[in-house]
């Protein structure tokens, strides 16, 4: 399936909203979303959310033999799925352009920067060595997907433990987990990508786009760094020209973010270990009571409440009254359909609308504040307007002319104020009126 | 690999450059009588072939069509015998096709494509000899090859790969200080207006020497820029002898 293209309104709009400095998620410039970081029950298996965007990472090993021109070293190979269940603008089965793109990415962030000790992975050099294996799985497509990735595989790769071996003479003897604890892989330093998107040429920037950022953007700019504020990957796509004093302020950015991501990751990665330990609960399994697996939550947005009835009054009061609408439009013929607003009908209002715009006046310098409440009665409140000119001998109108209407119960407020003072005090009012005549 | 020294102390490399030199540039344009353009480049021992067919009606699927501009295709492939070790497949790998979308990006950047509407602009590279920089070779063979074609372009791409090692900027990296797993930049820019198309990092940099490689890489480009444009000239005389280019 095609994805649904982006509408020129839409298209403008984003770009109008990225050149007011605001984002479609209330979010500043240089912002991310929430990242979030689960793990599963066993070693080397987590969940990153980022925002909406979620990626799913699992690391495997198996012993294999090395490749021949580098007989010591172990090889670790990554694979990310773009499935259709992430997104309809995937297809099944085929290595798309993008793909292709952030497996290199991938691959150029994590294993080119050598952040992983590749010689600490053999057993017997020449013949025995570990193939880690990092398979991301994209479950959800909302932008980003390479900083999202990025993270959950080095997450992951760190959650990892991979069995204990031990040589004697020529036999190589795995352990289990049970018989010997299992061992972490040794990593030297966290690369993690951060995205810039860039718009109108370069005139505007943001961090971590959402999906229909990117939809619009110029073109991105992926910087990996690790906390040391070493440059691991840079890689700048889609056809922007970039200055380099752009690409130069973008990798201080990065630096920030990417300190500040580090630090998250260390806090997961030491809390999921202290619960471990612990015996607690853990791994996605815990997880589903609170809806983080199966569903997405709602965030609880802190919404300020304060004097907020003063605040609706003050609109109230200073908003105009809505349009009055006529309740039968004119039919030039039966069976005809008509489109637009209807006529006002004019008809023999002449005389009467003198009279009464003097009144009007008056009411409107007596109760400002009761002139918008009428019109709101008038409208759905026919019955009660009917009964109460009964009551007060008021002329009564035919029930079609819905202006009419309003004014004579204004008219009606004049001589008794207190009678409108509230929707529902009329309607009690009516109904006992209706009780005791019963 | 190990011990070998690759800036020596009198600041020469392996192969006998300063570290701010160039590989030898030689460059031929038109050398194939079917394409619109082509080119040949060597820089150093490392040797690159481009192909420019178009702009012409777009082949196979009309619905790739892109009714404001042209689409630029690209492919990029290794001979088989470019390589120390022989090549099992000469395109189609992840790397590959990495590249020829770095290419395809270049070349977006820096054609007038939208001179072009609902046409197709084919570049196709070959790397004969691989010996470090094919990127660059690639770019810049295939600039050539366009202008060849006379398909107009905001500017020559000129392309220029640089690394870091004991603490100065080496330009135009060969093979063997390529392998030694140090950084690596790849800049292709746009000399008059010095913006960037492209830029690839690779391996670690600290951030503070970012700024001296990429203004390292940026003279390599200029000077790239120089051998091409006067290459450009040299062959627009050979062919019309009685225009003379720059009157």
């Amino acid at each position: 399936m095609r994805e649904t293209p982006l509408s020129n309104c839409e298209k403008l709009f984003i770009l109008q909203a990225v050149a007011d400095r605001k984002r479609l998620d209330g979010r500043q410039t240089y912002d991310y979303r929430n990242i979030k970081i689960t793990f599963g029950t066993e070693y080397g298996c987590c969940i990153v959310e980022l925002g909406k965007t979620r990626v799913l990472s699992q690391v495997s090993c198996e012993l294999v033999t090395p490749k021949l021109n580098r007989p010591t070293e172990g090889i670790i190979f990554f694979n990310l799925e773009l499935s259709p269940m992430a997104s309809p603008a995937f297809e099944p089965g085929r290595q798309s352009e993008l793909l292709v793109k952030l497996n290199r990415l991938l691959e150029r962030c994590l294993r080119n920067s050598k952040c992983i000790d590749t010689e600490s992975l053999c057993v017997v050099a020449g013949e025995k060595v570990w193939q880690i294996r990092v398979d991301l799985h994209l479950l959800n497509h909302d932008g980003n997907i390479i900083d999202a990735a990025s993270i959950a595989a080095i997450v992951s790769l760190s959650h990892f433990r991979r069995p204990d071996v031990s040589i004697q003479g020529e036999e190589v003897t795995v352990y289990t987990p049970e018989e010997r604890d299992p061992i972490p892989l040794s990593i030297h330093h966290m690369p993690i990508a951060v995205s810039f998107a860039f718009f109108q040429q370069g005139t505007y920037l943001l961090v971590d786009p959402i999906e229909h950022e990117e939809r619009v953007m110029d073109g991105l700019l992926v910087i990996a760094m690790n906390k040391h504020r070493e440059l691991c990957t840079i890689q700048s796509s889609g056809g922007i020209m970039l200055l380099k004093d752009q690409v130069l302020r973008c990798t201080k950015i990065a630096g920030v973010k990417v300190a500040e991501i580090t630090e998250l990751i260390q806090k997961a990665l030491e809390n999921d270990k202290k619960v471990r330990k612990e015996g607690g609960k853990f791994g996605f399994a815990e997880s589903i009571p609170n809806q983080r697996i199966t569903a997405f939550k709602i965030e609880e947005a802190p919404v300020d409440i304060d004097g907020i009835e003063e605040q609706a009054e003050e609109i109230l009061t200073n908003a105009e009254p809505p349009p009055t609408v006529d309740a039968k439009p004119v039919l030039c013929a039966p069976g005809t359909g008509q489109i637009g607003e209807g006529i006002r009908n004019e008809w023999m209002m002449d005389d009467l609308e003198e009279e009464e715009e003097e009144d009007d006046e008056e009411d409107i310098i007596v109760e400002p504040g009761d002139q918008k409440m009428s019109i709101d009665q008038g409208k759905d409140d026919e019955v009660i307007v009917l009964s109460e000119s009964e009551e007060e001998d008021v002329v009564v109108l035919a029930p079609e002319r819905k202006q009419k209407e309003v004014r004579s119960k204004k008219k009606a407020n004049t001589k008794e104020p207190q009678q409108v003072a509230s929707k529902a005090l009329t309607k009690t009012r009516q109904k006992k009126k209706k009780g005791s005549r019963l | 690999m190990a011990g070998l020294e690759l800036l020596s102390d009198q600041g020469y490399r392996v192969d006998g450059r300063k570290a701010a030199e160039l590989r030898k540039l030689r460059a031929r344009m038109g050398v194939f009588g079917q394409a619109d353009g082509s080119a040949y480049i060597e820089q150093g021992n490392t040797k690159a072939l481009a192909v420019v067919y178009g702009p012409h009606e777009i082949r196979g699927g009309r619905s790739k069509a892109l009714h404001d501009k042209a689409l630029v295709n690209c492919q990029y492939s290794m001979a088989t015998f470019s390589t120390g070790e022989r090549k099992r497949r000469p395109h189609g790998d992840r790397k590959s096709t990495e590249m020829t979308l770095h290419l395809k990006q270049t070349f977006e950047a820096a054609i007038m494509t939208q001179l072009y509407p609902r046409s197709q602009i084919d570049i196709y590279v070959q790397i004969l000899q691989a010996d470090g920089g094919n990127y660059c070779a690639c770019v810049n063979a295939a600039t050539l090859a366009v202008i060849n074609a006379g398909i107009p372009m905001k500017d020559y791409v000129c392309a220029c790969s640089t690394g870091f090692i004991e603490d100065s900027p080496l330009v135009d990296l060969s093979y063997i200080e390529e392998s030694t797993g140090g950084p690596q930049v790849a800049l292709a820019l746009l000399p008059k207006s010095e913006q960037i198309a492209l830029l690839e990092m690779n391996g670690r940099l600290h951030e503070d020497h970012m700024e001296r490689v990429v203004d390292a890489a940026t003279k390599g480009c200029r000077d790239v820029y120089a051998v091409l444009d006067r290459i450009v000239r040299e062959h627009m005389e050979e062919v019309s002898p009685t225009t003379l280019v720059g009157e």
